[in-house]
């Protein structure tokens, strides 16, 4: 186990507040341009997080159960 | 006007070898007079090997196709003798700029380290380039040298044995035979030598065609690198412009997969394209046009007994980063010695197995990147699409986003960690000259570090005793002593000291680093020296 992992328990304070703000931002658009907003939002956060370890855990924890390559 | 590329410039020439009651044997035969075929050729000719150059043509590259090359290949062509002249007559860029639809989001400079005597990179026509390798090869056989090409020589069949290998050449007064103890074949990428010996040579296609025209015009562009993602003038695709030397412009169009090539090739349809991207009012005229598409490939090993390949006929990638011809001529830069120490007798066989081992290192460095840029550039599906847009507006703003941009990883050697004739790195030196690197340049004295580096290997100390030379197993090491004395702008200080007080490299010939230690140490490198030439 690496020292550096990946948090899959609870870590964001009022959750439903981000999860608010979150819908709010995609609201008006058009599809894509929330596919546009996800994107860029993503690769923000990635450049957040940094280090490539917990990113590639990340990848691997957003993979649909039970697909191959995960 | 009649253009270079439509000149014969080694015309066929009956030789006596076609009327010998034998084949004749030569020291070494290389098939192909492309970019790297001379290469090879000059590098075998200035160890005084005798070398014969066979080319089923007569004149340099037809058309336009290369015109970046990049500043390892300049200093492997310096080593040569020709790449001053290639730099007088190329135009020299080190700056990158990326557009996306309409607007500029980032800038790049490839080179802000100074102290370096070639730049990041040169346009020169790839015509030129060969004319220029073909002079030099004038040069050689002026001073004596055992060097020739022979055009309109075809090579129809070969036959592998153990000692030699035999070629049946096909000119326009019939064919004739040939023996060469050693064959380098660079034929390109369609190599017939690779079919004729039925090797493999496999990797990916990518479905998509580009269109690129040579124009000439007086423009005021600057010599820079201009890449343009989803532009208005070519919707959905990409485009790339460059300057090359005589006032002509390489435009690089993409076009997609299911088109017409004839069709789009048509003066008719090109003209009013590149007016929609260079304005309605620049005049301008068109030299050539092409349409090509590319594969990633390579073999799966590159020596066959006595059968070498190099360049594109070992292995091809996408343009992008102009990777092919730079990385054929580095194939070469590792072959030309290693060759020398086998044919003397000074190094077994096996050492050419470690051609094998670095270049492929490098053909799959060359073929990531060029993948991995290409599919930035026509990403495959409607996510990758999405997700490459984001990069590339984010980069307008935020510089994180930059380093995603990927318009071509432009080429850079490549460093042979893990090569089998490196020896454990023994010095808390810089990262880029481990064992395996190719030593960076850095001013000395009126000129440079490498002008004293390369054909021979060197004990390089710095602040440091070692004998002037010794030699090892036949293999001779000469010195050459710098201190910190020599270094007035610090350059060889931080390339090769780092923190360190003192420093002893046991560079190779072709400027790559063996072996590294704070202090001589006879036999430590007395070992560096056997493991450098396959003896370990
Ligand atoms: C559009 C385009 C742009 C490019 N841009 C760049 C760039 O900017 N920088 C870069 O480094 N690379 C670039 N490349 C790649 C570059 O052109 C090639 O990598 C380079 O030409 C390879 O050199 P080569 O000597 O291995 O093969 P080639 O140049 O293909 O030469 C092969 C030679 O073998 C000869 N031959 C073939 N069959 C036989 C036979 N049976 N007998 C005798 N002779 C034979 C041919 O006549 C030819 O002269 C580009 C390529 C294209 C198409």
């Amino acid at each position: 186990m690496s020292d550096r992992s990946l948090i899959l328990t609870a870590n964001i304070a009022e959750a439903d507040d981000f999860y608010a703000d979150l819908l709010d931002a995609h609201d008006g658009l058009t599809k894509p341009e929330s596919d546009a907003l996800n994107a860029r939002l993503l690769l923000i956060l990635a450049n957040q997080i940094g280090d490539r370890e917990i990113l590639t855990q990340a990848i691997k924890a957003a993979k649909p159960h039970g697909k191959p390559h995960d | 006007m009649t253009k270079i590329f439509e000149t014969p410039i080694y015309p066929f020439v009956r030789h006596a070898d076609h009327d010998a009651p034998a084949p004749a044997r030569h020291k070494v035969l290389v098939v192909g007079a492309g970019p790297v075929g001379l290469a090879a050729a000059i590098d075998l000719a200035q160890q005084g090997i005798e070398v014969v150059v066979l080319d089923e043509n007569d004149k340099v590259s037809f058309g336009s196709r290369a015109i970046c090359f990049a500043k390892r290949p300049l200093e492997i062509l310096d080593r040569l003798g020709c790449a001053q002249a290639m730099v007088e007559k190329g135009e020299l860029w080190n700056v990158g700029k990326v557009f996306f639809k309409d607007r500029q989001v980032y800038e790049f400079n490839l080179l802000p380290e100074k102290g370096h005597r070639r730049p990041a990179f040169i346009n020169l026509q790839q015509y030129y380039f060969e004319k220029h390798l073909v002079d030099r090869i004038q040069e050689l056989q002026d001073q004596g040298a055992e060097i020739e090409i022979r055009g309109r020589n075809k090579v129809s069949a070969v036959g592998t044995h153990d000692d030699h290998v035999t070629l049946e050449i096909d000119t326009p007064e019939g064919s004739y035979n040939l023996e060469g103890d050693w064959v380098i074949a660079c034929d390109g990428a369609n190599s017939p030598m690779r079919a004729m010996l039925g090797k493999d040579f496999v990797g990916r296609v990518f479905e998509d065609n580009f269109l690129i025209a040579d124009v000439v015009m007086e423009a005021e562009f600057p010599s820079e690198r201009w890449f343009w993602f989803d532009p208005p003038f070519n919707p959905g695709q990409s485009a790339l412009l460059h300057k090359q030397p005589d006032g002509v412009w390489r435009i690089d169009l993409q076009l997609g997969w299911d088109i017409d090539k004839e069709r789009e090739k048509r003066p008719e349809n090109v003209i009013p394209r590149l007016k929609q991207m260079l304005g309605e009012d620049v005049e301008f005229e068109l030299e050539w046009v092409s349409i090509y598409t590319f594969q990633c490939r390579r073999m799966e090993k590159f020596r066959h007994g006595r059968v070498i390949f190099a360049g594109d006929a070992a292995h091809q990638v996408s343009p992008f980063g102009a990777r092919g011809a730079n990385s054929g001529i580095q194939d070469i830069d590792n072959l030309g010695w290693k060759l020398k120490l086998v044919l003397d007798g000074k190094a077994p066989e096996s050492l050419l197995d470690s051609y094998d081992i670095e270049r492929i290192h490098g053909a799959d460095e060359n073929i990531l990147n060029s993948s991995r840029s290409t599919d930035f550039i026509t990403p495959k599906s409607e996510m990758s699409r999405i997700l490459r847009d984001a990069v590339l507006d984010l980069a307008e703003t935020h510089e994180f986003a930059r380093p995603l941009v990927n318009s071509g990883r432009l080429s850079v050697p490549c460093t042979y960690d893990d090569s089998p004739l490196n020896s454990a790195d023994a010095l808390d030196g810089p990262e880029r000259t481990r064992p395996g690197a190719p030593c960076p340049d850095a001013p000395l004295g009126d000129g440079f570090l490498l002008d004293q580096l390369g054909h021979r290997f060197t004990l390089l100390t710095f602040n440091a005793d070692a004998p002037d030379e010794i030699t090892e197993d036949g293999v001779t090491v000469t010195r050459l002593a710098l201190s910190d004395a020599d270094d007035p702008t610090r350059a060889l200080r931080q390339r090769y000291l780092g923190k360190c007080k003192s420093a002893v490299y046991l560079i190779r010939p072709d400027q790559h680093v063996a072996a590294r230690r704070p202090t001589w140490d006879e036999h430590q490198f007395r070992a560096a020296i056997r493991r450098a030439t396959g003896k370990e």
